[in-house]
C-alpha cells in the first residue's frame, strides 16, 4: 500500500511554495488597486485616494477603442487560421507515422521556441525584400504563425487519447470519411479545439514583440500600452487599460482550463 | 459450392461504392491514406515553410550583406564583414551581458520554481492540485506588458517596495544595494537588479510546469526509502530528487534562457541604458538602419540555442516537456 498520500508536507516546503505563489500573484493584484487610485503623476503607494473616474475617461478615449478593435480583429482571424492549420497538422502527426514527422512537429514549435525578436525581424526583413507594405494582414501573418502551436498542442493531445477503433467502427457501419469526421472525430476533439482556439486568441491578443516589427503605424492594444510605458501620456488611463486586459485574458484561460480538465472522460479513451 | 469457391473472379464488395463526388473522394482517401495525409499536411507545411522558414532564410541571407558606412546603403554582396563587426568590444560586451543575465535568471527561476513544483507534484491533491495548476497558468497567460507594468509600479522610487522597506526600517539595506557598481542604480526600476527580478517573474511559470511534470513521475516511496535508509532530507534531495528533476529543470531552462536572450522590452522599460542583444537588434534595424548587423546579432541567440537544445536533448529534457 502506498503511504505517500497521507503525509503532509514539511513546514519549510509549505512556506516556500506559498511564497512562490504569492510572488506570482501579488503584482497582478496590485494592478487592480492602481486602477482606482486618484494619483495622476506618479506610482505613489499607498494610493492617496480611490476613485472610479478613470474608467469613464478611458471609456471616452477613441485611441483605446481603435487599438482594442484592431487587436480583437487580428486575434480572431489569426485564431481561425491557426485552428485550421493546427488541426490539420495534429491530425496528420497523431494518426500516422511518416518520414519527416519529427521535423514537422519541430517546424510547428519553432516560431515559439525561438525568441520573438527573431520571428519579428525575420518577417520584417522578408516583407522588405518582397516589397510587401505593412497592413492588417502583415500582423495576421505573424500572429497566425506562432498561434498554430497552441492549437496543435491541444489537438494532438486529444487525438492521441481518442480511440482509433471508434473511427474504424464508424467506417464499418457504413459511414463515409466525411460523415465519420462530422459525427465521430469532430465531437471528440471539439472542446480541445475550443480550448486551443481560446489560448491562441489570448496569445495573439497579448503579443507585442513580433507585432512591433510587422505592424507599421498601426496600434494593437499591446503596442498602445508599450507606447504608454515608454512615453506616458495619462497614467491613470494606462492603469485602467492594464486591469481590463488582465480580466479579458483571464476569462479565456479559465474557460480553456475547464474545457480540457475532464480529458479522461473522452469517449473511447479507455480502450 | 466448390465451383463457386474455385471461381477465379473476385468476390463482390460487401458495400456498394458510395455515389457522388463526396463518396468518390471518401473512397479515394480510404484506399490511398497517403494522399489524405499529404493533403492534410500541405497547408500547414506550406504556411510555416514559406512564411516562417522563408523569412528566417531571408534574415540569414541579410546577415551576409554589409552596410556602406558612408552612404548608409546596404551592399548586397556576400561578405563576412558584418560578423567581424559583431566581434567589436562593444558588441561582445552586449552578448556577454545578455548571456550572463540569461544564466542567472535561469538559475534563480529553478530555485524559486522547485518548491512550488515539488509541493504541487507530491502533496497537492484534488481541489488544491487544480488551484496550484491555475495558480501557475494564470500568471503564465496574463498579459506580458501588464506584468512588466506591475513591476514598474512596485520597483519605482515612490512605489510599494520602498514603502514596505521603510515600514520595516530596512531602507538602508536598499540604498546600500543600489550603491553597488554594476547591479545598483538610481532606483530599482533603473538597475540590473530590477531587470533580473522582472525576468525571473515573467519566465517563472515556464520553469515550474516542466519541473512539476518531471517530479510527478518520481514515486513518493522512493523518497521514503531514501529516508528509511538513513539519508537526511538534504541528502535525499541531492541524491534522489534533484537528479530525477534535472531533465525537467533543463527543459524549463530552455524557455527561461531563450526568452531572456531575445527579450528587448523588459530591459528597455526596467533597466539601465546598457543594452541587451534584443535591444541591439531592435536599434540596429530601426534607428541605425543597419539590417545586416541586426541580422548577424540574431544569429547569436540562434546559435547559442542550437547548442543548448542539442545538449538538452542529450540530457533527456525533451521527454520532460
Amino acid at each position: 500500500m502506498r503511504s505517500d498520500r497521507a503525509q503532509s508536507a514539511p513546514l519549510g516546503l509549505k512556506i516556500a511554495a506559498a511564497c512562490g505563489l504569492l510572488f506570482l500573484h501579488l503584482p497582478i493584484l496590485l494592478i487592480f488597486v492602481y486602477a482606482f487610485t486618484t494619483e495622476e503623476k506618479s506610482f505613489v503607494w499607498p494610493p492617496p485616494g480611490l476613485t472610479t473616474q478613470w474608467f469613464a475617461v478611458t471609456w471616452n478615449r477613441p485611441d483605446v477603442w481603435q487599438a482594442l478593435s484592431l487587436s480583437v480583429r487580428v486575434a480572431a482571424i489569426s485564431t481561425a487560421i491557426a485552428l485550421v492549420l493546427g488541426t490539420l497538422c495534429a491530425a496528420a502527426v497523431s494518426r500516422t507515422k511518416f518520414f519527416g514527422r519529427e521535423t514537422i512537429s519541430l517546424l510547428v514549435i519553432l516560431p515559439i521556441a525561438l525568441p520573438g525578436i527573431i520571428t519579428g525581424i525575420a518577417l520584417r526583413s522578408a516583407f522588405a525584400l518582397a516589397d510587401i507594405p505593412f497592413s492588417f494582414w502583415t500582423i495576421v501573418l505573424g500572429h497566425a504563425t506562432f498561434c498554430v502551436v497552441v492549437v496543435y498542442n491541444n489537438a494532438v493531445a486529444r487525438f492521441r487519447r481518442t480511440s482509433g477503433s471508434m473511427i474504424e467502427a464508424s467506417m464499418d457501419l457504413g459511414a463515409d470519411g466525411f460523415q465519420t469526421f462530422r459525427h465521430i472525430v469532430l465531437p471528440n476533439i471539439a472542446t480541445a479545439l475550443l480550448a486551443g482556439g481560446m489560448l491562441a486568441f489570448a496569445l495573439s491578443f497579448d503579443e507585442v514583440i513580433v507585432t512591433t516589427f510587422t505592424a507599421g503605424q498601426q496600434q494593437t492594444l499591446p503596442i498602445w500600452m508599450l507606447e504608454e510605458l515608454i512615453r506616458p501620456r495619462q497614467r491613470p488611463v494606462t492603469n485602467v487599460v492594464a486591469m481590463v486586459v488582465v480580466l479579458v485574458t483571464l476569462l479565456p484561460i479559465l474557460a480553456a482550463y475547464y474545457l480540457t480538465r475532464d480529458g479522461d472522460q473522452i469517449a473511447g479513451s479507455g480502450k | 459450392m466448390t465451383i463457386a469457391a474455385l471461381n477465379p473472379s473476385p468476390a463482390p464488395a460487401i458495400l456498394p461504392g458510395s455515389g457522388g463526388i463526396r463518396g468518390a473522394l471518401s473512397d479515394l482517401f480510404w484506399r490511398r491514406p497517403q494522399l489524405l495525409l499529404l493533403l492534410m499536411l500541405l497547408p500547414p507545411v506550406l504556411w510555416l515553410g514559406i512564411v516562417y522558414i522563408g523569412s528566417l532564410f531571408a534574415l540569414l541571407a541579410q546577415s551576409f550583406f554589409s552596410i556602406d558606412e558612408f552612404s548608409g546603403l546596404i551592399n548586397r554582396e556576400f561578405t563576412l564583414k558584418t560578423y567581424g563587426d559583431l566581434l567589436q568590444a562593444a558588441n561582445l560586451d552586449i552578448i556577454l551581458r545578455t548571456v550572463t543575465m540569461a544564466a542567472l535568471v535561469t538559475l534563480a527561476s529553478a530555485v524559486v520554481a522547485f518548491p512550488i513544483a515539488y509541493y504541487a507534484a507530491r502533496y497537492a491533491r484534488g481541489r488544491w492540485k487544480a488551484l496550484f495548476y491555475l495558480g501557475v497558468m494564470l500568471p503564465l497567460w496574463s498579459s506580458y506588458l501588464v506584468k512588466i507594468y506591475a513591476w514598474k509600479l512596485i520597483l519605482a522610487k515612490e512605489g510599494i517596495l520602498t514603502w514596505l522597506l521603510a515600514k520595516l526600517n530596512l531602507l538602508g539595506l536598499l540604498d546600500a544595494w543600489l550603491s553597488l557598481p554594476v547591479v545598483g542604480g538610481n532606483s530599482l526600476s533603473v538597475s540590473f537588479t530590477g531587470t533580473f527580478i522582472v525576468f525571473v517573474y515573467v519566465w517563472l511559470p515556464f520553469m515550474i510546469l516542466p519541473v512539476q511534470a518531471a517530479l510527478e513521475r518520481v514515486p513518493g516511496n522512493l523518497v521514503e526509502a531514501s529516508s528509511d535508509l538513513g539519508a537526511s532530507p538534504g541528502q535525499t534531495f541531492r541524491n534522489v530528487l534533484f537528479p530525477l528533476a534535472l531533465p525537467g529543470i533543463v527543459a524549463g531552462s530552455i524557455f527561461t534562457f531563450s526568452l531572456t536572450l531575445g527579450d528587448y522590452i523588459i530591459p528597455q522599460i526596467i533597466g539601465t541604458s546598457r543594452l541587451f542583444i534584443g535591444q541591439a537588434v531592435y536599434s540596429q534595424q530601426g534607428t541605425a538602419g543597419n539590417i545586416p548587423l541586426a541580422a548577424a546579432f540574431t544569429v547569436v541567440p540562434i546559435v547559442i540555442m542550437g547548442f543548448y537544445l542539442w545538449g538538452a536533448k542529450r540530457m533527456g529534457a525533451f521527454d520532460a516537456l
